[in-house]
């Protein structure tokens, strides 16, 4: 028999005075799996990961850990733990009375407990720290000592609250990739709340979008970047060009679109969904996709240069096409450069990098 | 004058009416106090040699000893015993009160009487026709009133704690509104249970309010003078109304300076030990 995932939600609700903060969510996290919840501010991300921890209780829906149903359970009796966003550091506690605070609780042995401090305090290169009071520490240094008294208890999955939000982007940097690093070496289940996409591409194994309360697609960065499963996905992640078109027709594994100021275009159905002939779609492209030439090839049209951006690997342009209502955004490698004085460039979209998303 | 020294001396300059009014109504009786407490009285004639007679005069007689030990005492006591009811009146209100301000003013609402008029109200509770005494007889529980409620150090400290309970309510609630909600909500994330969170987090954040109100009542409750005279009787008598008689009929300046000095030094030392001890024993909590 199969063991159970490590954590399963089941049509989880939550509202607040009926507005509905976390809607039927549902998916599972799997032993060792670092897995995101991301989404815009106030999207219900928190909320569902304040249920899993216990802070508040769920509505309606079931949450299991370890096959084990802990719906009603209180925080203190869930294997779980949390680094909360504002740390939450006990300012009456010096840095080893912080991270030894849970296995006091616990009643460990005080030889024990202090190998296991020292051990923690190791883990997060904070070694002779321990007498240290929090006033005494910088933003990063408390960030690392809300981890280690949270996985100080060895919880079976670790809740980590937009952990980063609050440094500079260069620290946040470092400190994805020295969570990344604890989370392997510790083999514990990472739940991590984040609203940086880029943040969430880089860390997780896998991710769980969400909107207005709902989870909208969970799947494996890749997946995720290269086929989202709605416009709200598609635009959350990344950037993309986005066109409404009318479906006409198909071929064979195509479909054939039409689109305003493109013309027709034959677009992969990725499986699934069968687009009557008369559906409007929106076709979408990521802007790396699109490929540009100086010159006419078959299937391109062309666009007017509205706008380039220089971002230092490489270029972000803005071409006007056709009524020029919709401007197409393309990134120009660095080292394809633009003859000067030229105003227009053929644009093409290659079949294979079309999403067909529906309305 | 630098910039700085200029801003500095602007703060003083908003200290002085203050100042001035506390120079003359607080400083100089204290020198004044002090001077006459080591100096000697005969009669209406006054010694200003400087002498330590009238601390010798204290040290001799235990009976000074013995009311100044039940002063501290029921000062203690009355402190203790208002911090242990308005703990929990302060908690509901920093955690669970929705109005927090309607129950803040509702605290406040004894002080709407005069302090005279609640002691008295005691009496009236306490008395031989009092409150207490005609609902036993009501009720057949006594024949006659019962005369052990009124003139004793109970009755002073029941209305001692009356009197000050809501000075231990405002600073306890102060400290633990400051009390960040994800700290309680770690404790409980890390293992621990309702009460455990409340020893190891609630309680030694909130030791300065705890200590605050300590002082704010130990110390005008071990000088109360209106308390003990009028419910205290001659067992009830504290270091006030001793302090009082020296400067009225007994006629002994002197004795009263030096008895005053001594009970402020005395208090302020215990303040300071029991905000220390206190500090301390928060601190032990790991």
């Amino acid at each position: 028999m199969s063991s159970p995932p490590l954590l399963e939600i089941r049509n989880l609700t939550k509202r607040f005075k009926d507005r509905p903060a976390v809607e039927n969510a549902g998916f599972t996290i799997a032993r060792g799996e670092f897995f995101s919840l991301l989404g815009p501010s106030g999207c219900g991300k928190t909320t569902l990961l304040r249920l899993v921890g216990g802070f508040i209780p769920p509505d309606d829906g079931t949450i299991f850990i370890d096959g084990e149903d802990v719906t009603t359970r209180p925080p203190e009796k869930r294997l779980v733990n949390t680094v909360f966003q504002s740390y939450a550091i006990f300012p009456h506690l010096d840095v080893a009375g912080n991270i030894a605070y849970g296995l006091r609780s616990e009643g460990v042995a005080a030889a024990e407990r202090e190998r296991r401090v020292t051990e923690a305090l190791h883990l997060i290169s904070l070694s002779g720290y321990g007498r240290r009071r929090p006033h005494e520490l910088s933003g990063g240094e408390r960030q690392r000592v809300a981890l280690a008294r949270a996985l100080v208890k060895r919880p079976k999955l670790l809740l980590l609250d937009e952990p980063l939000g609050a440094l500079d982007k260069h620290l946040r940097e470092s400190m994805q990739i020295e969570l990344r690093q604890i989370q392997r070496e510790v083999g514990i289940s990472f739940l991590f709340v984040t609203h940086d996409q880029e943040e969430a591409l880089a860390m997780s194994d896998r991710i769980a979008v969400m909107q207005h309360g709902r989870v909208l697609q969970v799947a494996d960065p890749k997946t995720l970047y290269d086929a989202p499963n709605s416009r709200a996905v598609a635009s959350f992640i990344g950037t993309m060009n986005f066109f409404h078109g009318r479906v006409i027709g198909s071929d064979g594994a195509a479909v054939v679109v039409d689109l305003p100021d493109f013309g027709r275009l034959p677009v992969p159905k990725n499986g699934g969904d069968n687009f009557a002939p008369g559906t409007m779609v929106t076709v979408a492209i990521r802007p790396e996709k699109v490929t540009l030439s100086p010159v006419p090839a078959p299937g391109s049209v062309e666009g007017r240069i509205a706008s380039i951006t220089y971002l230092g690997d490489r270029s972000q342009i803005k071409l006007a096409v056709g009524t020029g209502k919709i401007p197409v955004t393309a990134i120009l490698p660095q080292e394809q450069s633009i003859q000067p004085g030229a105003d227009a460039l053929y644009v093409s979209m290659p079949a294979v990098s079309i999403l067909l998303l529906r309305d | 004058m630098t910039p700085a020294v200029a801003h500095a001396a602007r703060g003083y300059l908003l200290l002085t009416p203050a100042m001035a009014v506390l120079a003359f109504t607080m400083a100089a009786p204290l020198g004044l106090l002090l001077a006459y407490s080591f100096w000697t009285q005969h009669g209406l004639v006054v010694d200003t040699r400087l002498t330590l007679a009238a601390y010798a005069a204290i040290l001799s007689d235990p009976g000074f000893a013995l009311v100044f030990l039940r002063s501290l005492a029921i000062a203690a006591m009355a402190s203790l015993a208002a911090i242990v009811l308005a703990y929990p009146v302060a908690w509901f209100i920093a955690f669970r009160a929705r109005a927090k301000f309607l129950w803040l003013l509702l605290v406040t609402i004894p002080f709407w009487t005069s302090y005279l008029l609640r002691v008295f109200a005691w009496k009236v509770i306490l008395g031989y026709n009092g409150v207490i005494n005609s609902g036993l007889m009501a009720l057949h529980l006594v024949a006659t009133p019962v005369t052990f409620l009124l003139y004793n150090p109970v009755a002073v400290v029941l209305t001692l704690i009356h009197g000050y309970a809501p000075f231990a309510v405002l600073p306890i609630y102060v400290s633990l509104e400051k009390i960040d909600p994800s700290l309680l909500e770690a404790a409980a994330d890390l293992g621990d249970n309702p009460a455990k969170r409340f020893f190891r987090v609630t309680l030694p954040l909130s030791m300065s309010g705890v200590i605050a109100a300590f002082v704010l009542i130990f110390i005008p409750a071990t000088g109360d003078y209106v308390t003990p005279s009028l419910v205290g009787g001659a067992n009830g008598l504290m270091i006030a109304n001793l302090i009082q008689a020296q400067f009225g009929r007994a006629d002994n300046w002197p004795l009263g300076a030096a008895l005053a000095i001594t009970t402020i030094a005395a208090v302020s030392l215990l303040c300071v030990l029991a905000a220390t001890g206190a500090r301390r024993a928060a601190s032990r909590i790991r």
